[in-house]
């Protein structure tokens, strides 16, 4: 009996994301038909969408197992420059490179986009996995600072000299094929965004939420925590890998100074807010954030009421407010706006459900 | 050798700031087991309270009321974004304080601008000192002599007077601390503003060597002196110090040598390493998990 009420559950709720799903679809073809129109809302979208996909990578492995990783924006910088390198068009190639020449082997290796991002992905997956050898062993804050350390030696090194026939040093690259619509991009995210909750929703996923609970329980039910640990951490790193991918395929052109630790604080930003746990919570939050930051742009620009200009409104206003929304978040709302819960349209339609177990847990 | 010698001693200079950075790192995390992530930033606020206090009054003045000011701003950080989250799990807390990061950072590009400015020069302080064939300004020279007295200054406080004796207690074992009548907020409270003083003379010091304030420009430095922090073994002040000068010494090597793209990365290549061969750090004590 019971059971087949979860059954009619879990229908509802597919039925009404398919429902979102196609909603979506027919917006965003309307806007594609309308688009020197809606041209800002467009961007805005599709930055969200970017950022869905890379803030769910990052709670797969923070949310979801309970490993505070920093690394974010060395990963997507990985994708980024993998994905840019392999699709900038060969004939604009020489141009992009026309400081110190591109490699040999490069000059003319070109892939499809999709490939590319796969590749993308793959490459700061396979990074991942070597450092994660040594570095997973390591608790919360010290990995939280050595993952961090490892997105600033990416940097680093992209930036190098040594790399200017790869990466293109501290010039960046351009060029680089952006979506040729909307939909490409919603495309794109959601086949990400739908592989990693099934993989959260998996016994993998369950082993993922276990060690985040209690380590040496989930070592006492026969979980072998390293390996659990590394393979979240690669499959987070694979799905940042990709989001990075997208993201330079959205900027169009990208340097070092994109990947700063900044991002990784945008990106944590919107995976508090959104609920550290949550996979819906991550989705809103990426387009909440997003949208925000653009909507109150009118707060960094003065603001003149009768004659009287009023001093609160200058360049920097909105990103005070949103450090100042994180604090509140972080302070009275612990486990951010939707804390360890899902979105449910069985909740909305007052079905009565179990609590759930799954609010993450005060891993140290 | 005389090249040598001249980078041998701003590197010297480098690693007295970083030391003194350091030593909040490891007090706060010694204390509260916590990364204090907006520590760099607090150093950064600490250097626009210079500009502007020096823009109104003479430096004996300004110099006191940026350390006062700096100490208030730890305290209250510690107040507002730490002490509600004492029994939350450790990732909030580590969340809070990049909260805090992010909030300093961008309240100081919306009220000073993100562009540089111009740090005051202390009268006295940018002299230029010939010694042998090695000229050098007095800021350099004293960086090193005024870490070490006040390294030996907290070493005195923290082993041999009562707050001292507190502060080693909680570090210690929080819980039977509270329960012999230590004042845990006061305690803690203290311990930031310790912290935070030795940044805001760090910062002096760092800063009047560098001639520029940005909003960013405490978060790498903030970050190298975690690493130095690390170094050294997290928790104890001998280790900072050391480590302090270890990092900046290295740095400013690896600059000389033509490196200067990495030696940002050097410096977490050393954490790394250093996390890996020995976690608890050169002087740090030994730490068993318990169930």
């Amino acid at each position: 009996m019971n059971k087949l009420n979860f059954k009619e559950k879990t229908n509802i709720n597919l039925l009404m994301y398919l429902a979102i799903i196609v909603v979506s679809v027919t917006i965003l073809i309307f806007l594609d038909m309308n688009k020197f129109q809606y041209n800002y809302v467009i961007s805005i979208i599709e930055k969200s969408l970017v950022y869905a996909v890379v803030a769910l990578s990052m709670n797969i492995v923070t949310g979801f197992t309970g490993l505070f990783s920093l690394g974010q924006a060395g990963f997507m910088a990985l994708g980024a420059y993998t994905t840019a390198i392999l699709t900038i068009p060969i004939a604009s190639r020489p141009n992009v490179y026309y400081m110190n020449g591109i490699l040999p082997a490069l000059e003319n290796a070109i892939v499809p986009i999709p490939v590319a991002l796969i590749l993308g992905g793959v490459v700061a997956g396979v990074f991942a996995a070597l450092i994660g050898i040594p570095i997973l062993r390591l608790k919360s804050d010290y990995l939280a600072i050595a993952t961090l350390g490892f997105s600033e030696i990416i940097r680093a090194v992209i930036a190098s000299p040594m790399m200017d026939k790869i990466t293109n040093g501290s010039y960046g690259l351009k060029s680089i094929p952006g979506f040729k619509s909307s939909l490409e991009c919603f495309a794109y995210s959601l086949i990400c965004i739908v592989i990693m909750i099934l993989i959260i929703n998996s016994s993998t996923g369950r082993d993922f939420k276990a060690v985040r609970e209690d380590e040496i329980a989930a070592r006492a039910v026969g979980i072998n925590l390293f390996k659990t640990k590394e393979l979240s951490f690669v499959v987070s790193s694979f799905f940042t890998g990709i989001g990075g991918g997208l993201l330079a395929m959205f900027m169009r052109s990208i340097d070092s100074k994109t990947f700063q630790i900044t991002l990784t604080y945008d990106i944590l930003l919107i995976v508090v807010l959104g609920g550290i746990g949550s996979i819906t919570g991550s989705i809103v939050g990426a387009f909440f954030v997003t949208a925000g930051k653009e909507l109150l742009r009118f707060f960094d620009e003065p603001l003149i009421i009768g004659g009287v200009q009023i001093p609160l409104f200058k360049p920097g206003f909105r990103m005070v407010i949103f450090s100042i929304l994180l604090m509140i978040v972080v302070l009275f709302f612990r486990k951010g706006l939707l804390g360890g819960k899902e979105l449910s349209f069985n909740k909305l339609m007052k079905v009565r459900r179990k609590k759930n177990l799954d609010e993450p847990g005060g891993n140290a | 050798m005389n090249l040598f010698l001249q980078h041998a001693l701003t590197g010297i200079s480098v690693g007295g700031c970083y030391a003194l950075i350091a030593i909040g790192y490891t007090l706060v995390y010694g204390i509260l087991r916590l990364i204090n992530f907006a520590h760099g930033d607090i150093f950064m606020v600490a250097g626009y309270f210079m500009i502007f206090s020096f823009a109104v009054m003479p430096f004996p003045i300004a110099i006191i009321v940026t350390l006062i000011a700096t100490t208030v701003l730890g305290i209250m950080i510690e107040k507002f974004a730490y002490a509600p989250l004492r029994q939350a799990p450790r990732m909030s807390v580590m969340i809070s304080a990049i909260g805090v990061s992010y909030l300093l950072q961008n309240l100081a590009t919306y009220l000073f601008t993100a562009l540089p400015k111009a740090y005051p020069a202390i009268p006295g302080l940018k002299k230029v000192i010939v010694i042998g064939n090695i000229s050098t300004s007095l800021v350099t020279l004293l960086t090193p002599i005024v870490t070490i007295v006040l390294v030996a200054l907290l070493l005195f406080l923290v082993n041999k007077t009562k707050i001292g004796l507190s502060m080693r207690a909680v570090s210690r074992d929080y819980e039977a601390a509270s329960l012999m009548g230590i004042k845990l907020n006061q305690t803690i409270s203290f311990t930031f503003a310790i912290g935070s003083l030795l940044a805001a003379v760090g910062s002096i010091l760092y800063f009047t060597d560098r001639m520029t304030v940005f909003p960013f420009s405490g978060s790498l430095p903030g970050l190298k002196c975690f690493v130095a922090a690390v170094f050294g073994g997290i928790g104890s002040i001998p280790g900072a110090l050391v480590g302090g000068f270890f990092i900046g010494i290295c740095e400013t090597i690896i600059k000389a040598i033509g490196l200067s793209t990495f030696s940002d990365a050097f410096t977490f290549i050393v954490l790394i390493i250093m996390l890996l061969i020995r976690p608890t750090g050169l002087f740090g004590e030994k730490n068993i998990d318990k169930v």
